[in-house]
């Protein structure tokens, strides 16, 4: 079980809720459980997510594995110039 | 991915050092062949009808004449580019961006395109081009858009990231919230607050070349496109979507780049190049004007930013509170999303809240701009730092270490910070000999900070041995600042053997695996990870090739400063062989000796600047001219230092041209008034001092060297380090990018009238 925590606008369309605990022990499985109790999320995971393990940020590594007690963080997947 | 991206704390024999780039001799002999420089046998000449109006539906297009004229050979309009996007609305945006299908969006907003034998004809053939418009209200200014009554872009369009959906559709595309604690309780507690609102007007990155591009498409549904790109992979992609082409089937060959930095991130004219090639059946040359590169392709958000921030007598900062209002053009963006999580990222802050708005403008679709959104926000927030130091009566340098993020602290964007160098850099600034130099009558300093995340991302590279030991390196990621040099040098240190023997180039996309574009300050991040791992398995395969040579088990054979060993007294009297002695062996023990790689590069490390700004103004003209410029940034590792410096001074060359001059200026008509360099601005080196820098190396994590990116955190600081400046210089608080010379006046004679 890992603790999610969601950024402002993402918790908008997760029950309004900022703080989620999810069972998953890679990003994949993260999205998929999300996207199953929070059917509006899935546009914004098509859309780009990014997730902060630890603070460091992963946009495409959906394998990594989520380390119990690790804080995870979801983030807009940004551009950059 | 078998790789394993950690700091490893090694010592360097090639990485650190600043050989010359392999490009260097091309580029100042005129050799190098940019988007422009390439030409194909039969090849016509595209240009491109543009509206001449700000918003107005476009109610028919009458190409008949232009398609009778004499050499004309192709002529299309939206109808030759129909919508394949499947729902994509990013990629629809991008194809209505490229031709305008029922409305033209801006003043520049492309409607039709011609080819033509030459670019005589092509003009002519234009202006035989006949559109009826209804012309519409249109609106360019930020704040005016996101009033209620504002004429209304898309009437589709209905404000995003509010708790109920609303009722009318808005130009506010979208409302993104970041933050933690109560702000509300933290300004309860505060001895000080300062709070004020800002303006930055749009600027363009201000690239040399222009997009360029020669497309040819043939019958059998093959394709070519020879062009000026950050990410030929990704134009690829995106080229192949809005045409209908298979991806395979379309070879993107990216040329060398004048400059991009974001603007060359996503198609502009490349989608109308093919399919004019395709309707005519030839090549077409297709290169934009300078006016049409200002009116037409992308430059950054104008901005109108409310600043708060309050601070206890000790000089704790209680609470931060911002609100953010992005210029898109008019599509949707997320521009001020990324102004709202990088606006307060620099300190450690318990009570901070960022509300960003998206807002829809008549003007050309916003792009990214090397930290895009992040320079903006940063002004806002480091002047009102600055001017609560004051108030506080502490240093302004003080004042940031005291509240400066660092390891373990909540960022304002959310996540934990790791170890990170804003702390280093500040330091680094006070003890600099530069925040001692006496200053002479109305000079003025500043100083400020600045983050940028930098980013990753799927990256792919080859490198090949050839028989005589030397080393082709095929990368994927264009080489938008010397990245060739550095990941030569990157495979030099891994292999053990001089950068001289290594040759690096970019690949086109039907010879290596797909790249995410060179954005994000990612290149040398991304593909020196990739180089790395492609050194470590062509490494594997020559010590395979070593111990076959040699008849003993490859476990005993052992890759050390270009050699294969065999380690154990056992082995005592056998040389090592070098890789080139391996090399020229190979077709014996196997064949060609080769290295890939295909991983995603993640983990990219979050990067700080501090820099320090000296200018002098003339009270009685407003001209401002900066006589000293210092950049301290933490790079992780720098790969070739010579080229991370060029990026810090590029940086802040740009940010004091964007601070000082640079403007997009809109009539009451909406069209572009000052369309090219004359009238826009651009710093030329007599304007700009030597800008010295300073490299700090904290290590980055998650990167085998400890590389962080460094290209665009350089440009974060400049805005708010020139507004600190004049603001010191001439005694009051500059709330307006660009500070120029008529707004330094204003600003002056409001200050005197009171």
């Amino acid at each position: 079980m890992v603790e999610v925590t969601l950024w402002g606008s993402l918790s908008a369309v997760a029950g309004g809720k900022a703080k989620h605990d999810i069972e998953a022990k890679d990003i994949r499985e993260l999205f998929r459980k999300l996207a199953e109790q929070y059917p509006g999320i899935e546009p914004w995971i098509d859309r780009g997510i990014a997730v902060a393990i630890d603070g460091t940020i992963y946009r495409d590594t959906w394998s990594k594995e989520l380390p119990p007690g690790a804080e995870i963080f979801l983030l807009p997947r940004l551009a950059g110039g | 991915m078998n790789f394993d991206p950690r700091y490893s704390g090694r010592n360097f024999s090639s990485v650190g050092t600043r050989p010359i780039r392999p490009d260097g001799i091309d580029k100042v002999t005129g050799r190098a062949r940019y988007g422009a420089d390439f030409n194909m046998a039969g090849q016509l000449v595209g240009r491109i009808l543009r509206s001449p109006h700000a918003h107005a539906v476009i109610k028919s297009i009458d190409t008949s004449k232009a398609e009778k004229l004499a050499g004309v050979k192709a002529v299309i309009t939206a109808k030759d580019l129909p919508d394949l996007t499947d729902g994509d609305a990013a990629m629809y945006d991008i194809l209505d961006n490229s031709m305008a299908r029922k409305k033209a969006l801006y003043d520049g907003h492309a409607v039709a395109a011609v080819a033509a034998i030459d670019a005589r004809t092509a003009r002519q053939a234009l202006k035989l081009i006949e559109v009826e418009y209804e012309v519409l209200p249109h609106v360019t200014d930020v704040d005016e858009a996101a009033q209620h009554h504002a004429p209304l872009i898309n009437d589709q369009v209905f404000t995003e990231g509010l708790e109920e959906k609303p009722a009318k559709p808005s130009n506010v595309t979208k409302r993104t919230q970041f933050g933690h604690g109560d702000v509300h309780k933290g300004f309860a507690q505060a001895d000080f607050v300062i709070e004020r609102s800002f303006k930055t007007e749009q600027t363009h990155q201000g690239y040399i070349e222009p997009h360029a591009c020669v497309a040819s498409v043939n019958p059998d549904g093959t394709a070519d496109l020879w062009v000026c790109t950050q990410g030929h992979f990704v134009y690829r992609q995106h080229c192949a979507q809005l045409l209908g082409l298979e991806a395979s089937k379309l070879r993107v060959t990216s040329s060398e780049i004048g400059g991009g930095f974001g603007g060359k991130t996503h198609v502009w004219a490349e989608p109308v190049a093919l399919a004019l090639s395709r309707k005519a059946g030839r090549p077409v040359k297709l290169v934009m004007t300078r006016d049409e590169v200002f009116r037409a392709s992308g430059p950054t958000s104008a901005t109108s930013i409310d600043v708060k921030i309050g601070a206890n007598k000790d000089g704790t900062i209680t609470a931060a509170e911002a609100t953010l209002r992005y210029s898109c053009g008019p599509y949707p963006g997320s521009w001020a999303e990324i102004g709202a999580m990088t606006a307060f990222a620099c300190y450690k802050l318990e009570n901070v809240k960022t509300v960003g708005y998206e807002v829809l403008v008549n003007r050309p679709k916003t792009a990214a701009y090397r930290a895009p959104s992040a320079p903006m926000a940063a002004f806002a927030v480091e002047s009102v730092v600055d001017e609560l130091a004051k108030e506080l009566g502490m240093d302004a340098v003080e004042f940031r270490i005291k509240n400066a993020a660092q390891e373990g602290t909540r960022s304002s964007y959310g996540p934990v910070y790791g170890p990170i160098g804003i702390g280093p850099t500040l330091e680094a600034v006070k003890s600099h000999p530069h925040m001692k130099a006496p200053l002479k009558a109305n000079q003025g300093r500043g100083m400020a900070c600045g983050f940028w995340f930098n980013f990753g991302g799927q990256t792919c590279t080859d490198l090949n041995i050839g028989m005589d030991g030397t080393v082709s390196l095929a990368v994927g990621t264009v080489d938008v600042g010397g990245s060739r040099a550095s990941l030569s040098l990157v495979a030099a240190e891994e292999l053990g053997i001089d950068y001289s023997q290594v040759k690096a180039i970019v690949a086109d996309t039907s010879s290596l695996g797909y790249n995410d574009m060179t954005d994000g300050s990612r290149g040398t991040f991304s593909s020196s990870m990739a180089t790395i791992s492609a050194a470590g398995n062509a490494i594997k395969i020559l010590r395979e090739r070593a111990a076959q040579t040699w008849d003993i088990p490859v476990e005993d054979v052992v890759w050390e400063k270009g050699h294969a060993i065999a380690k154990g007294e056992k082995y005592g009297n056998l040389a090592p062989l070098s890789l080139k002695d391996i090399a020229a062996a190979s077709g014996k023990t196997g064949g060609p000796i080769a290295g890939h790689s295909e991983l995603v590069a993640d983990g990219a490390g979050v990067s700080f600047a501090t820099h320090i700004c000296d200018v002098e103004v003339d009270p009685e003209t407003g001209s401002t001219r900066v006589i000293r410029y210092t950049v301290v940034q933490d790079a992780g590792k720098a790969v070739h230092p010579t080229y991370v410096e060029g990026q810090y001074q590029g940086g802040a060359a740009q940010g004091i041209g964007w601070a000082l001059n640079e403007e997009y200026i809109y009539g009451k008509d909406g069209r572009l008034q000052n369309p090219g360099f004359l009238d826009y601005r651009i710093p030329v080196c007599s304007d700009l001092p030597m800008i010295d820098t300073q490299i700090l190396e904290i290590p980055n994590p998650n990167h085998p060297y400890g590389v962080r990116g460094v290209g665009e955190t350089s440009i974060v600081p400049p805005l708010a380090a020139i507004a600190n400046a004049v603001s010191n210089a001439v005694g009051v608080r500059m709330t307006h990018i660009p500070m120029s010379p008529p707004r330094i006046l204003a600003a002056l004679d409001a200050e005197r009238e009171g």
